[in-house]
């Protein structure tokens, strides 16, 4: 494979100001992706005339130039607009490093957000799989939640996976979010709070869905080379893996060893690691069975082990493999799994605060749609390798 | 499960115009690929085996298992008010594919995965009937 690893770094990182859906009348996933972007461009310390390249996903296929416009940006030299919904983000990372190696730019802004319900998270009514519409809408396939807990359900069925297990995740990415200041759910949950919340589509319950929040999340990324000049301790990208099994959950020819496996397998490859090697997990958690299943296919436990592996503390600060450290799209916020990417960079730096993980050098990001299907996997270091 | 007229009614597709009509004449095909055989659903214009676009509608049996299901509470918009509790799931027909659907005439918390249903067609509409399923002995 032709390893990228190293040569290539995360130099800038913003977030906007998330919230509860409704905390900020008015935005629009616009205003909150330039909240981001101009956060990470200052963060970077590059001027903005030297951002030639915009990866964004938004409500029109043009929307990168858009946002360049905003941004008041130079021409171009790479722009793209993701699709993929909540593998976007994560996949932005891929596209720019592939846009940089291949020459067309020097310096990529990505940003990515969501407002409210337009992520389809628990309570949203949007209807998913549009080729299939006709064949899914009138059964009751409505939201997202309903096609996660078939794949859940089976899961459970095959393996002993119980709704506690669910939990286990829901109080640890809470207990992440309660110490970080730019979090929309802070407050502590137990797991009694887990199994008496309402059941939405069973197994899930109302804690195993994330909530509709406002956010955005936008980092730069450059060379390794121009990033020692630079002000902020670099975030190098070692491994970069991306899979796709299927598109739609119940068409799944396995539902229960997903795309997670062999874009993990990829990623690990070209970054000379292992399970072993990584320090902390920011996996995409639309469910709380999303997050237990990619622990499973990104070898941290084996197959049908998830369960089991994500009970007493071990994915906690403090445990084995702390797990969401800003609080996931369960606590902190949605904008399609970009805060995963952010709080990552955030971490690596030493920069996380009160929810730090101590000497952290190498995490792993996962981002994911198609319910499972979809799945792109970054591994990132605080050193190039 | 309440009224069958509170339920939205499907818009087929072209792709799918096929599969409709046969739910309303009470049959369940599926494409068959005339040179290899094989089964599959949801509806698409290739065979995804061999590639060839020459396929039949075939009629299925109407059985199968279920492979999983979810107990959904939650009413995703008011027509799925009267509905809740309802059983979605994903039936593994015998010939193979697997179709979403829901299963019904039996209380939702005694369905099980691997459970033997059988297809009954609902009419929601002039024109329009839903394969639904039902356990049935093995
Ligand atoms: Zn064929």
């Amino acid at each position: 494979m032709n390893s990228i690893k190293g040569q290539y770094a995360i130099v800038g990182v913003g977030e906007s100001d998330v919230g509860k859906r409704g905390s900020r009348p008015g935005v629009t996933v616009m205003d909150l992706d330039l909240e981001a972007g101009v956060r990470a461009i200052r963060d970077s310390g590059l001027r903005k005339e030297d951002i030639d390249g915009v990866i964004a996903r938004g409500p029109q296929s043009n929307y990168s130039a858009v946002l360049a416009g905003c941004l008041g940006l130079p021409p171009r030299h790479y722009i793209c607009d993701v699709g993929l919904s909540g593998s976007a983000s994560a996949t932005m990372i891929l596209n720019a490093v592939a846009a940089l190696h291949a020459g067309f730019c020097t310096s990529v802004l990505c940003m990515n957000g969501s407002v409210g319900g337009d992520e389809g998270g628990g309570g949203g009514e949007g209807v998913r799989g549009g080729w299939v519409h006709d064949l899914s809408q009138p059964f009751g396939q409505l939201g997202a939640p309903t096609g996660y807990s078939l794949l859940a359900r089976r899961h459970m069925h095959e393996y002993g996976t119980t709704s506690e297990q669910f939990g286990a995740i829901a109080v640890a990415c809470r207990k992440h979010a309660s110490l970080n200041s730019n979090a929309s759910y802070r407050t502590p949950i137990t797991l009694e709070d887990h199994q008496n919340s309402r059941m939405i589509a069973d197994p899930f319950r109302l804690l195993d869905c994330c909530p509709s929040t406002v956010a955005a999340g936008a980092v730069i990324i450059t060379s390794a080379e121009r990033a020692r000049d630079l002000p902020n301790k670099p975030v190098y990208l070692l491994g970069l893996g991306h899979c796709n099994t299927h598109s739609d959950g119940q068409y799944a020819p396995n539902m229960t060893t997903v795309a997670m496996r062999d874009a993990s397998q990829r990623a690990y490859e070209m970054a000379g690691l292992g399970p072993k090697d990584v320090d902390f997990a920011n996996l995409y958690d639309c469910f709380t069975y999303a997050a237990l299943v990619t622990l499973e296919d990104y070898g941290f436990c084996k197959k049908g082990e998830g369960g089991a592996f994500v009970e007493n503390g071990r994915i906690e600060l403090g445990g084995e493999l702390p797990l969401n450290t800003g609080g996931g799209l369960l606590s902190q916020g949605h904008a399609s799994g970009f805060l995963h990417i952010t709080e990552s960079a955030t971490q690596l730096r030493g920069a996380a605060g009160e929810r730090q993980v101590a000497d952290a050098k190498i995490g792993i990001v996962s981002g994911q749609c198609g319910t499972l299907g979809i799945n792109a996997c970054l591994l990132l270091g605080n050193e190039p390798g | 499960m309440a009224q069958a007229s509170s339920r939205p009614v499907p818009v087929p597709s072209p792709r799918t115009q096929p599969f409709w009509d046969g739910c309303a004449r009470d049959e369940l095909l599926l494409q068959r690929c005339k040179s290899c055989h094989i089964y599959w659903h949801p509806p698409s214009p290739l065979c995804p085996n061999c590639l060839s676009n020459d396929y039949e509608w075939t009629p299925a049996s109407g059985r199968g298992t279920v492979y999983t299901f979810s107990v959904v509470h939650h009413a995703f918009g008011h027509a799925w008010e009267p509905l809740v509790p309802y059983v979605l799931a994903v039936i593994e027909l015998a010939e193979g594919p697997r179709m979403l659907s829901n299963v019904v005439d039996v209380p939702p918390d005694a369905v099980r995965i691997g459970m033997d249903v059988a297809v009954i067609f609902q009419p929601v509409s002039e024109t329009i009937s839903l394969p639904l399923f039902r356990p049935v002995a093995s």
